[in-house]
């Protein structure tokens, strides 16, 4: 039982990481019927900018912050440069710049700063939580908490602000919003960089977990959430015949299940077409 | 119209002209880039069959490439097979691995079905590893290269290009024959307009379905040419990159056109080379560079580019210009 216990929550945290990634890419998607594949690359690169903060001595926090505010301007510069002359071209043409996207931004890193594995430190105690007889990680908990803290400040501002509202308005109908005044071009642009600081955090919380090598961007699993994240520990634990060499291909038979299932995703509505 | 076919028509013949001549002016080396070339082709026609004709974006065709090139790989190391036996027999795997993956995926569309694929990329490797038996696991299965028939005065690398040439030039065909007929037309209408195509009386089910398994026979075929043309087979080579490789391609190559698979193997065979030429340090950074100033300058892919410049040349020259 303790075990057990002990693996959902370490599942929570990593599948609270891969959601917020997930979250990243269902915010630009939802506003431009884009995937930007690179969302995990430009995590991967945001994640590495915080490292060499950290190492040239700034404190923890200070260098979270400062790499928040640098991804929220990097996702805004990179809509308004890469991706907005492809705006109106066929969506797979916009598929293919993303991933040239995803191999620049990886071959630089590791031209940078090498493909070796390198330690990213957790702003949390290293000293475990005990509570009753079940012993969970403070990051583990602390990834938890700070995943929930974005989520409700995202909340917050698509809810509750003018600017949220505004895009919105933008992601839902482009033309009509145009006609209310709302510059639906740089709406997109912030929604990009809104996603890049959401996929920072997710960075930061996963290094210490993984390291931080430019390959580790979590490719795939970026797409699977929560409950992949939960399965994924547990079957690994539990079913010996998988162990942890078929973790991967549980993760996906999972996705596809789900798929072929609810064709629209777990919780999404059937969207109506007009012919 | 009937000017810009007659280009065409003389470009195909002055390739096809070339194509034979190029092996016997160039290294061993380049002729087997050039092979390589001609496998990724196949492949990429077989992708863009199903991506750029009927619509379904596939992420995982690595995936089918992979288990044609293990079909060869297996029949030739367990049985000995010829080897010359073992290609169609990959297709024909293929063909009902794609047929049956094709029916889940005819519930998914755009970005679902692109998610279910990559999926399959994904995980095709590890299985692989996981029947140690019978794929030989991570370190993969060594083959020896065939040598030319007795008879031809050949080098082995001249041999396999030639050898994959003429199934170039056969599926070729066979691919421009289907779509342009009746079964073409019903492709092209499930993609445009599903619901429409069914009014008409197509059965979108089978025709998505069959799609697949061609596309994906296809792709077989490509994969096991890899296998005799290359004499290795192992788990990561067939990787979720090479997936993504792939679609590059056709989206480079240009979508729904038959002479896009050539110029998109071309770009994925010789660009990641220059790239590494210009830059040690980043050569993937060239590459991505590449990538994206390509899709500015030709939006539309090479073949989409080409057309625009022969329907103009047609123009110029008069005679039966007409619309475009």
């Amino acid at each position: 039982m303790e075990i057990f216990l002990q693996q959902v929550v370490s599942g929570l945290a990593t599948g609270g990481i891969y959601g917020s990634l997930a979250l990243a890419l269902v915010m630009i998607y939802q506003a431009t019927d884009v995937v930007n594949y690179a969302q995990g690359e430009m995590a991967m690169f945001s994640t590495y900018l915080a490292w060499t903060m950290i190492n040239a001595g700034l404190p923890y926090w200070a260098a979270f912050v400062a790499t928040l505010a640098i991804a929220f301007v990097g996702g805004l510069v990179i809509e308004r440069v890469v991706i907005r002359p492809v705006e109106n071209a066929p969506i797979l043409t916009i598929v293919i710049v993303c991933i040239g996207l995803l191999v620049i931004l990886n071959s630089l890193a590791g031209w940078i700063y090498s493909y070796i594995q390198k330690p990213f430190p957790s702003p949390f105690p290293e000293t475990p939580i005990v509570i009753g007889t079940v012993v969970f990680g403070a990051h583990d908990l602390g990834a938890i908490g700070v995943t929930l803290v974005v989520l409700v400040f995202l909340y917050g501002f698509f809810r509750y602000t003018m600017l949220g509202l505004a895009m919105r308005a933008a992601a839902q109908n482009p033309s009509s919003s145009r006609l209310c005044g709302i510059r639906v071009g740089w709406m997109l642009a912030v929604g990009w960089g809104l996603a890049a600081l959401v996929g920072a955090v997710a960075g930061m919380m996963v290094a210490p977990i993984v390291f931080l090598d430019p390959n580790t961007s979590p490719g795939g699993a970026v797409l699977g959430g929560l409950i992949v994240g939960v399965v994924e520990n547990l079957v690994g634990t539990y079913v010996r015949f998988i162990g942890t060499e078929l973790k991967l291909t549980v993760a996906l038979t999972m996705i596809l299940v789900v798929l072929v299932v609810k064709p629209s995703g777990l919780f999404g509505r059937a969207v109506v077409h007009r012919v | 119209m009937t000017g810009a076919r007659a280009w065409e028509r003389a470009l195909v013949v002055a390739a096809l002209a070339l194509a034979c001549a190029l092996p016997f002016a160039l290294s061993g080396f380049r002729a087997f880039q050039f092979t390589q070339v001609g496998i990724y082709a196949i492949a990429l026609l077989g992708l863009n069959i199903l991506t750029g004709y009927n619509g379904q974006i596939s992420l995982g065709h690595g995936a089918f490439y992979a288990i044609g090139a293990y079909t060869t790989a297996i029949m030739l190391d367990k049985w000995n097979v010829p080897y010359g036996l073992t290609i169609p027999v990959a297709g024909l795997v293929c063909l009902v691995a794609g047929f049956l993956f094709g029916i889940p995926a005819l519930r998914l569309e755009g970005l679902y079905l692109a998610l279910a694929t990559f999926a399959l990329a994904l995980a095709v490797p590890q299985i692989l590893k996981y029947f140690e038996h019978w794929t030989g696991g991570s370190q993969g299965i060594v083959l020896s290269r065939p040598e030319a028939p007795a008879g031809l005065t050949l080098t082995p690398d001249q041999w396999l290009y030639f050898m994959t040439l003429g199934v170039l030039v056969v599926l070729f065909v066979l691919s421009a024959n289907l779509l342009r007929g009746r079964t073409g037309r019903a492709i092209v209408a499930i993609r445009d307009n599903p619901i429409a195509a069914q009014a008409m009386g197509v059965n979108t089910a089978l025709y998505k379905s069959l799609t697949f398994g061609v596309s994906a026979a296809y792709t077989g075929v490509a994969g096991a040419l890899s296998a005799v043309a290359v004499a290795f087979v192992a788990p990561d080579t067939f990787n979720v990159f090479l997936s993504i490789t792939l679609l590059v391609g056709i989206v480079v190559g240009g979508l729904a056109s038959i002479s896009g698979a050539i110029f998109g193997a071309l770009f994925i065979q010789f660009v990641p080379n220059w790239a590494q030429d210009i830059s040690k340090a980043a050569p993937w950074a060239i590459y991505g560079i590449f990538l994206i100033v390509f899709m500015y300058t030709m939006p539309r892919g090479i073949a989409g580019s080409l057309k625009l410049v022969l329907n103009r040349l047609a123009r110029a020259s008069g005679g039966a210009g007409g619309p475009v």
